[in-house]
């Protein structure tokens, strides 16, 4: 499967020498200080019948060094914006004087969340994702201001929200009023963009495994995001990643909290269904 | 003081005597190096942590000089024999002149 559009010209030249499965990924056990396990690689979803049959987490695609990083909080640098986002679920704002905690008790109280996100709102007819609804909270509730998509203060506590759901399976809902906003994520997703004419699917499907230049390519799943670089040393949200993503195949891009990349990251979540949530992760 | 500076320790609550223990110490702080220039072209001027100290029951662990060239958040992990019961005081200086400080109690045990 991994190898499919290589291993003719490769079994060729390595008749007799195994051919290496360099780039692949690896069969380690991700256990969360010592405590928590996190399912990383799961059966597919239905919806991906003849797309893949095994859905695995980035994390199987990184080095050894970069994997220890996620499996202790003190080690994971982005633990430290849990902390700065802990402060302020803590903080009154806005006009009603409120804090998240006023209304949501401990952090604690929303394990699981991340894992059903994004997922439709009946009475704004619309699906949200989880910074749209932290957004709602902070307007509707709070009366404060709505924060930038992705911004600093957004992710931080989306890797909040995300910490206390480690160890919860992604699930989505695809079906009923979201359908159609995840068909046109899927849509997206199996679009070519940009001046190399490359689609979501062109590497994360059909050649995860393999090299990209010097880096690995993973399947492009989301259940551990948000995602500390070491690249660039801070935490990267969702739509940011699509956007670098779509930027590298030289396109206009969506930007994040479009509807476009409210799609995508519905669909994108989806085919992620039974991964464990995993954020804040490390990557490279 | 830099923005969103916290210091984290993590040390084993008890140790037998003369035992070696690892310490390991993590500060957010953006250590921003001086050589940047902002978006109109003004350098950034530098604030780093310059100096971080370790001391046992007021003996010296380590004291450690940092440079611009160190990352953000600096990390450092090491070992220390413990031959009694006592505290360790972790110390940070910052470019601006605060200090930052934690400290953390050991059992023999």
């Amino acid at each position: 499967m991994i190898f499919k559009t290589l291993t003719a010209a490769a079994a060729m030249l390595a008749l007799t020498a195994p051919v290496l499965v360099a780039g692949g990924a690896d069969d380690d056990t991700l256990v969360i200080n010592g405590d928590i396990e996190i399912t990383t690689k799961a059966a597919a979803a239905p919806h991906l019948d003849g797309h893949l049959d095994e859905v695995m987490s980035g994390w199987h695609f990184r080095d050894d060094d970069t994997q220890a990083m996620e499996m202790d909080d003190f080690d994971n640098p982005g633990m430290i914006f849990v902390d700065v986002a802990t402060d302020t679920w803590n903080t009154a704002e806005g006009s009603e004087g409120k804090s998240c905690a006023d209304c949501h008790n401990e952090p604690e109280s929303m394990a699981g969340v991340r894992a059903v996100y994004p997922r439709w709102n009946e009475e704004a007819g619309e699906v949200r994702t989880l910074q749209m609804q932290m957004n709602a909270c902070r307007t509707e509730r709070m009366g404060a201001e709505a924060w930038k998509y992705d911004s600093g203060d957004a992710i931080n506590m989306e890797a909040l929200l995300a910490s206390v759901s480690r160890g919860t399976p992604v699930n989505v809902a695809i079906d009923g009023p979201a359908a159609e906003t995840w068909e046109k994520g899927k849509e997206i997703y199996y679009t070519r963009y940009g001046l190399l004419e490359l689609s979501c699917a062109n590497c994360h499907e059909q050649n995860y495994g393999n090299y990209i230049r010097a880096d690995h390519l993973s399947q492009g799943q989301i259940n551990a995001f948000p995602t500390y670089r070491l690249k660039n040393a801070k935490l990267n949200g969702m739509h940011s990643r699509f956007k670098g993503c779509i930027r590298d195949t030289r396109a206009e891009t969506f930007n994040p909290g479009s509807p476009e990349f409210v799609a995508l990251e519905l669909y994108v979540a989806s085919r992620g269904n039974g991964l464990d949530v995993e954020g804040p992760s490390v990557r490279n | 003081m830099a923005d969103g500076v916290k210091p984290r320790v993590k040390v084993p609550k008890s140790a037998s005597a003369g035992e070696a223990i690892t310490i390991k110490t993590l500060i957010s702080h953006p250590m921003e190096s001086g050589q940047r220039k902002d978006s109109s072209g003004n350098t950034i001027p530098r604030s780093i942590i310059n100096r971080f100290t370790c001391e046992f029951n007021g003996e010296s662990v380590i004291d450690v000089t940092m440079e611009p060239a160190i990352s953000t958040n600096p990390y450092f992990e090491f070992e220390a024999t413990v031959p009694e019961a006592g505290e360790f005081k972790f110390t940070w200086y910052d470019d601006d002149g605060s200090v930052y400080e934690d400290s953390k109690k050991i059992e023999i045990g």
